[in-house]
């Protein structure tokens, strides 16, 4: 094979459009997050809950939201538009676990739905847990 | 290096059956396909199931189109994208002649084709199916993310063709002969993006190409048509780049299955591709040209990439 097949195929390769992708990713993202401020408001105020349970209701609020909007084949559009935008927030972990339970359907319910659910959000729950671990070490060494 | 080209003086298409989705039945070429369903789910529960109805209809369509019965058939070579071949297998339930799977990734279409076409040379048979499938959905599966998965696909992505071909491969004389192929080699392009297979593939397309036309001292206006599987966009135009730095230009008479079964206005990234790709546009588009004499050669290279190693293989047909 030539050598030079990295340099053909450079100059032939579209440029991720970084600017947009990242000033869309910012906007929308922050409108999810404006989104859950106002739901956390909105139980505080109105249903006169506490803040920790306001807030733990804000966030299942966005997850279920996140889950029926994948059923209905939204999110996915979404997240094709806002990327990072719409991945980040935990509406993006929800659509991860919605969307591979949806396609372990097919396979039946323990190990089509029951493991296929975790196939994408497996490994962040895994690193979320190792980073917690490595940080929370740091800090009761450190900084207690 | 040694040859890898061989020359076929009795190999002929007597049929083909096409079945597709409605995404490639909206874009440009549907008025070519056989059959085509309202969405992806092809009246099945799934879409495993979606696509065995895809596969069955192409070989019944192709047996019919053919004038053939189901007896008269020797042998049906078939693959597709899914783990075993389970889509192949399962379909073959229904049909009382062999199977031999084969896996080829996107390369299928011709992989089955030119097998089919040195059996018949060999006059130990008569009539084969050569056959392929694949669909978006079982595709994304296998191979990306779950469909409903909101993470963004990059501009270089290719969109999986929900469809399916067949031929039959025989040596009755009609008026498509398949006159040579060319078995491609291994050729490892380093990329290692499944959103990006088009560039991985286009070396390997070039060598093929190239080795075809040297092998049987030809240049490339020899034919009418080159049309590559799925390079897509991005694939396409690597290609031509290289062979350009090779001393060949065929910008002029190539084509790309995965750039003309969509339009630019479907949202498909940079183009199909998967195993229907090729078999359809060449059984159902490519096969209408050859019979109304608007191309009379025609050389048809189907690449495949492995996600994760990334290697090509490519079969090559030429009609004559």
């Amino acid at each position: 094979m030539r050598k030079d097949y990295t340099k053909i195929i450079k100059r032939n390769t579209l440029k991720p459009k970084y600017f947009r992708n990242g000033a869309v990713a910012f906007v929308v993202g922050g409108l999810i997050g404006v989104f859950g401020q106002g739901l956390s408001d909105l139980y505080i105020n109105i249903f006169k809950m506490s803040k920790d349970n306001a807030n733990s209701l804000m966030t299942v609020t966005l997850i279920l939201l996140s889950a029926i909007t994948t059923g209905l084949g939204i999110y996915d559009h979404l997240g094709q538009f806002a990327g990072a935008g719409a991945f980040v927030p935990i509406t993006g972990f929800a659509n991860s676990m919605t969307s591979a339970a949806l396609e372990g359907k097919s396979e039946g319910i323990t190990l089509g739905i029951g493991a296929g659910m975790f196939k994408l959000a497996g490994s962040v729950i895994v690193f979320g847990v190792v980073a917690s671990y490595i940080l929370g070490t740091i800090r009761y060494l450190f900084f207690q | 290096m040694k040859k890898s080209t061989y020359k076929f003086n009795n190999v002929y298409i007597k049929g083909t059956g096409t079945a597709v989705g409605p995404l490639e039945k909206e874009g440009p070429l549907g008025a070519y396909f056989d059959r085509d369903y309202q969405d992806n789910y092809c009246e099945e529960k799934n879409w495993e199931s979606a696509e065995q109805r895809l596969l069955n209809d192409a070989i019944t369509i192709a047996i019919a189109s053919s004038g053939l019965k189901n007896e008269a058939i020797d042998l049906a070579i078939s693959g597709d994208l899914i783990n075993q071949n389970a889509v192949s297998n399962y379909v073959m339930r229904d049909f009382p002649f062999p199977l031999l799977g084969m896996y080829g990734a996107c390369s299928t279409a011709m992989l089955t084709l030119l097998t089919a076409a040195l059996f018949i040379e060999s006059k130990k048979f008569h009539h084969i199916i050569a056959a392929t499938s694949s669909h978006n959905s079982t595709a994304e599966r296998q191979f990306r993310y779950p469909t409903e998965y909101g993470g963004p696909k990059p501009e270089t992505a290719t969109f999986t063709v929900t469809g399916a071909g067949s031929a039959v491969v025989s040596s009755d004389v009609t008026n498509i002969r398949v006159s040579s192929a060319t078995i491609g080699r291994v050729i490892d392009a380093n990329q290692n993006d499944p959103n990006d297979m088009g560039t991985a593939m286009a070396p390997a397309a070039s060598d093929t190409i190239i080795r075809h036309l040297r092998d049987l001292h030809l240049t490339p206006n020899y034919y009418d048509m080159i049309i590559t599987g799925d390079l897509s966009k991005v694939g396409s135009k690597v290609l031509l780049d290289i062979m350009a730095e090779e001393g060949f230009d065929i910008s002029k008479f190539h084509e790309d299955c995965g750039k003309i079964i969509y339009s630019e206005s479907q949202p498909v990234f940079s183009g199909g591709s998967g195993c229907a790709c090729c078999a359809v546009v060449t059984y159902g588009y490519i096969k209408h040209l050859l019979e109304t004499r608007k191309l009379n050669r025609v050389l048809v290279v189907a690449k495949g990439a492995l996600t994760g190693v990334q290697t090509c293989a490519l079969p090559i047909w030429s009609v004559t």
